[in-house]
């Protein structure tokens, strides 16, 4: 069977541990997540997690059922296949030299890249977009020596209910 | 009313109506024990805390209702964890109350501090660590609740000393709790697609699981099979669901399972599996698994639908009312078996039938295990609540004693825990003091309990074990003789105790069968002690269990016996 990346939402009651019971049923039944956002919503007893995972269209209802049996989630939504809005976030930070600090200056420029803090020896970069926007950027930072990177989960949020 | 929390913990008790909590005291739940002393509580003192999980399992498993236990932290904790997860395999309701550390000492790696919530997230249903006295009577409440909705399981709360000692105002009335009950929706469209279905089937089967006994269902799947002339397998769990006497009932199917029965779900095409998760000791095989059928499954758990097999219809929802449904359904559309059809379908099971019986052969001077368990099955004419330990004593319980009635058969299906069977029967027998309750044992199984056999003794729980002694892990030693070429590792239990001296030395009484003419004799007389008895059954030493569908293979492919037994 086909397997592809898929979008789960899920939203849960905001208790200690149900990111440990979550991780734990997925990881304990042999399923991989490939990325995780967790946050609370406009219900303060109420979080959304947004979680990508692969495989095929059966392993992920199998993952939804899983995820449905447990006491503390409310709901389970597979946003693959719906009009939905994808976004991550990634900080870089390169360090500045006397050698590169013209064509750090020049890419930043060029690719509008969002420059959030900056020293004599460095400057980070914050870039949103979806996966594919994220890539490239990344790949036309690489020349120039990323120092360290945090990429977050992927969020997502349907179009209309 | 002002209370403390070792009194609010009671007073829910007591509104949820539980009867019986079995428990093993400690440090961290000493003042709860305090209160229990003051009040009129019915504890009973196991001898180990697997102990009092299984025994709250077996009486929760004989009741229908929640089975309740009570021990404290570190490893009072830790010995409950078999015990969890063998109820949380078979689905069973459990409230496990585990004593805590103080809050402010928890992560502190204190004296007998144990993250017990952590350990047993992935084997119970659900569990709460509870952090203040004002959510202590809603956890509890909660814990109950969620123990006995939808698919029923373990829930454990761990309860830290300072929260029980804490004060507070309780009010019952005020006490809220989610509601996490699955409401059956009827399903008219699924109805129509079985009713055709059936009607177009030439050799319909009805497979039934323990999701029938645990859904109290069994009543109408009973209705279904014998209105319409289906015949029925169950799986182990299903045992008793629908009545072994009746002569649409083919026995198990499986690993161990009749001839007949596998043949028949070899052969069905159309399968009506109620309650059950396939399980591959059940299955053989994938590929294979009824691989001529259409296959209905009706399961409160949507998990369990298409995990192992992939089914044509999926029915979710809580057995009885999906199978209330369905036979309001099909009486409405005037369905009726074409019985020419369903004639020849019953013949062709009856001619596997006869071609390979249940059987064994009980010769010479050696008992057979199987002998004591129909003997057994005729003298309580059926009517005994049976527990069994696990390995070859189980799977011969689940041949040959025949169990007419859901919640008599009590046994460790999905996680196979030896020494189930002992404690289970003390709980069955608390619930049930009038009936005769037999844990069916083997001689390495009895061994990892046996000490419970002093709790019996001292509330004079009167249970009987019949031990089929083969001087042998009996199972294990069946796939050694089969699959390594009799290289018995580890498997020789010779070295043992004297069983009979080892009961009497615990105040049970013992008594003992070498010879088959003994056999009824030795029976007789425990069944009609008044007090706890452990029957020494010195059995023939190497039978194995048959048929029986050898691993990897198709059900169809069964090995139905050697030697002596089709002599
Ligand atoms: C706690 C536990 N340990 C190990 C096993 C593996 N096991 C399955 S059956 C069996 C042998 C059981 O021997 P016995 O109780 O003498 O019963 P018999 O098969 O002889 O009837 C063993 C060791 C198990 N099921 N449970």
């Amino acid at each position: 069977m086909e397997k592809k990346d898929h979008i789960i939402s899920i939203l849960v009651y905001n208790k200690p541990d149900v990111l440990a019971r979550i991780a734990g049923t997925l990881g304990g039944k042999g399923y991989n997540i490939d990325s995780l956002c967790v946050n609370t919503t406009t219900q303060k007893d109420i979080s959304k997690i947004v979680m990508t995972t692969s495989g095929s269209q059966a392993t992920v209802t199998r993952i939804e059922n899983q995820l449905q049996r447990l006491v503390d989630v409310i709901s389970v939504d597979d946003l693959t296949n719906v009009e939905s809005l994808h976004r991550e976030m990634v900080l870089v930070r390169l360090n500045r030299t006397a050698q590169n600090t013209e064509a750090v200056k020049d890419a930043i420029d060029a690719n509008k890249w969002k420059v959030i803090l900056s020293g004599d020896t460095f400057v980070i970069i914050e870039i949103t977009g979806d996966k594919t926007q994220i890539d490239f950027a990344l790949a036309r930072l690489e020349p120039f020596g990323m120092a360290d990177i945090t990429r977050t989960g992927l969020v997502a949020l349907k179009l209309e209910d | 009313m002002k209370l403390k929390g070792t009194q609010v913990l009671l007073e829910v008790l007591k509104e949820e109506k539980v009867e019986i909590i079995f428990g093993y005291p400690g440090g961290a739940v000493l003042d709860i024990y305090d209160e229990l002393y003051k009040s009129d509580f019915r504890h009973i003192l196991v001898r180990h805390e697997q102990g009092a999980v299984h025994a709250a399992d077996g009486y929760a498993r004989a009741t229908g209702k929640v089975g309740v236990c009570l021990v404290t932290s570190g490893p009072g904790a830790t010995n409950t964890v078999t015990g969890i997860a063998t109820a949380n395999m078979d689905s069973i309701p459990l409230v496990v109350f585990t004593g805590q550390v103080p809050t402010g000492l928890i992560g502190n790696d204190a004296f007998q501090e144990c993250d017990i919530t952590g350990i047993t997230r992935p084997c119970t249903k659900h569990n709460f660590l509870v952090r203040t006295i004002e959510e202590l009577a809603a956890t509890i409440k909660e814990a109950f609740h969620i123990a006995r909705s939808g698919r029923p399981g373990p829930v454990l709360v761990d309860l830290p000393k300072n929260i029980m000692a804490a004060q507070i105002d309780y009010d019952p009335a005020a006490v809220r709790i989610r509601n996490h009950e699955a409401v059956y929706k009827p399903a008219p469209k699924k109805m129509a697609n079985v009713l055709e279905m059936l009607a177009r089937a030439q050799k319909p089967l009805i497979m039934t699981g323990g999701g029938v006994i645990l859904g109290r269902a069994a009543e109408e799947l009973t209705r279904l099979a014998r209105r319409y002339r289906i015949p029925v397998t169950g799986t182990l769990m299903g045992l008793g669901s629908f009545p072994a006497s009746d002569s649409l009932w083919l026995g198990m199917l499986g690993m161990h399972g009749t001839y007949y029965a596998n043949m028949a779900v070899s052969t069905c095409d159309l399968l009506l599996a109620v309650g059950v998760r396939f399980d591959d000791r059940v299955t053989g095989t994938i590929d294979t698994f009824a691989a001529n059928a259409k296959i209905v499954h009706i399961d409160i758990d949507p998990s369990s639908i298409n995990k192992n097999v992939t089914v044509d219809l999926p029915i979710i929802g809580d057995t009885k009312a999906a199978l209330a449904d369905l036979l309001r359904f099909l009486e409405e559309h005037h369905y009726e078996p074409e019985s020419a059809a369903r004639r020849d379908w019953l013949a062709e099971i009856d001619e596997w039938r006869e071609k390979a019986p249940l059987t064994y052969c009980q010769n010479g001077e050696i008992i057979k295990p199987q002998f004591v368990i129909q003997t057994l099955s005729n003298l309580t004419g059926g009517d005994a609540l049976i527990t069994t330990e696990v390995g070859q004593n189980q799977m011969w319980t689940a041949q040959f004693f025949g169990f007419d009635r859901p919640n008599s058969f009590i046994t460790s299906g999905g996680l196979g825990t030896m020494g189930f069977g002992l404690p289970a029967a003390i709980g069955v027998k608390s619930a049930f003091p009038d009936r005769q309750v037999v844990d069916i044992a083997g001689d390495g199984s009895i061994q990892m309990n046996i000490q419970e056999l002093a709790t019996a003794a001292q509330y004079n729980i009167a249970v009987k074990v019949v031990l089929l002694n083969n001087g042998y892990l009996g199972m294990v030693r069946q796939w050694q003789e089969l699959f390594y070429e009799k290289r018995y590792s580890h498997t020789d239990m010779t070295y043992a105790p004297d069983f009979v001296k080892l009961a009497e030395a615990f105040g049970v009484a013992g008594l003992r069968a070498t010879k088959p003419g003994e056999v009824e004799d030795v029976l007789r007389q425990g069944l009609a002690m008044d007090k706890p008895v452990l029957m020494d059954f010195r059995v023939s030493r190497e039978e194995c269990v048959y048929p029986m569908v050898h691993p990897g293979e198709s059900i169809s492919q069964m090995a139905l016996g050697t030697r002596e037994m089709i002599n």
